[in-house]
């Protein structure tokens, strides 16, 4: 895929990942890994980036006697995910052009 | 590799960068391992699968700007002592054109990019306008019907032109984007790690 289009797709993929409850980077991985591609070290730039712009929060937490990174969504993470389901749809109707078939008389 | 080797070696990776920004670097990739092991993987095996050090660590730069990097590489660590003091403002007439002479060179490297970028379309533009010209030059005042075609002709020829250059700049530019991104990652890797960071 064009680096470009995954960066924004993974982006949306690491808020999609704490939507419905807060997670930490190991499980964040882990849940995306079924999906998209993705390693610790890839998540790590993303993570960073999603907390400058404000899209998520972190917490630390304690967890079996070590410390425990809990990262959490703002509400301008949640529209930042409604603006890609708008976009989606717009994709959708793009890829439906590329792909339609020629109609045979 | 075990737990603590790498933790000491990130660190080594990341010198130059702020405390704060090694510290989280840090703490990110032990709670990785940490988690990894709790999962029942072995330390060492958890360390091998978070990749090399060289891969992290320009991840790592990836995020961080340039600017920041640079700030605190010439931010002293100390504060300066008397001696120190009257060495420096005996040496300003020589490290003041030194630093001015290096902060123009790359603010020239910086404009050179974009000039040559922005030159790309103004040629590009300026074809295009030329094609339209002599179309138009071709209608309004036809000094005869086969010097009317001829312009005419020019004009179509040189909007297709254009065009093509236009989708050409494109890619040149982007390649641009992609060799000036390299380049940043190349200074910042300049600036940032200690001696034992390239195993």
């Amino acid at each position: 895929m064009e680096n470009q289009m995954k960066r924004g797709l993974l982006d949306v993929c690491v808020l999609a990942a704490i939507k419905i409850e807060d997670s930490y980077g190991y499980q964040i991985v882990k849940d995306m890994s079924s999906f998209v591609e993705i390693s610790e070290s890839t998540l790590y730039p993303i993570l960073r980036r999603l907390e400058n712009q404000q899209l998520l929060t972190v917490r630390t937490a304690e967890h079996n006697g070590r410390l425990r990174k809990y990262y959490h969504i703002t509400p301008a993470g949640l529209d930042r995910l409604k603006a890609f389901e708008e976009e989606w749809k717009e994709l959708k109707q793009i890829y439906e052009f590329v792909t339609r078939e020629e109609k045979h008389e | 590799m075990n737990k603590a080797e790498f933790t000491q070696q990130l660190q080594t990776s990341l010198i130059g960068l702020s405390q704060e920004d090694i510290n989280r670097s840090v703490d990110y990739y032990t709670e990785m391992i940490d988690d990894r092991v709790e999962d029942g993987m072995t330390e060492e095996d958890a360390v091998a699968a978070l990749g090399s050090i060289a891969e992290i660590r320009s991840k790592i730069l990836e995020e961080v700007p340039i600017t920041k990097i640079v700030k605190e590489k010439i931010t002293p660590k100390r504060s300066f002592s008397a001696g120190e003091i009257i060495l420096l403002v005996l040496g300003f007439p020589l490290w003041l054109p030194l630093l001015l002479t290096a902060i123009i060179v790359g603010l020239v490297l910086y404009m050179t990019f974009w000039i040559i970028i922005l030159s790309l379309y103004v040629v590009d533009f300026s074809v295009f306008i030329s094609g339209i010209a002599s179309i138009i030059v071709a209608i309004v005042q036809p000094a005869g019907f086969f010097q009317g075609m001829w312009f005419a002709g020019c004009g179509i020829a040189a909007i297709g032109i254009a065009i093509l250059l236009f989708f050409g700049f494109n890619q040149i530019t982007k390649g641009m984007l992609f060799l000036s991104k390299r380049i940043g990652l190349g200074i910042k890797k300049l600036f940032v790690g200690g001696r034992t960071d390239e195993t």
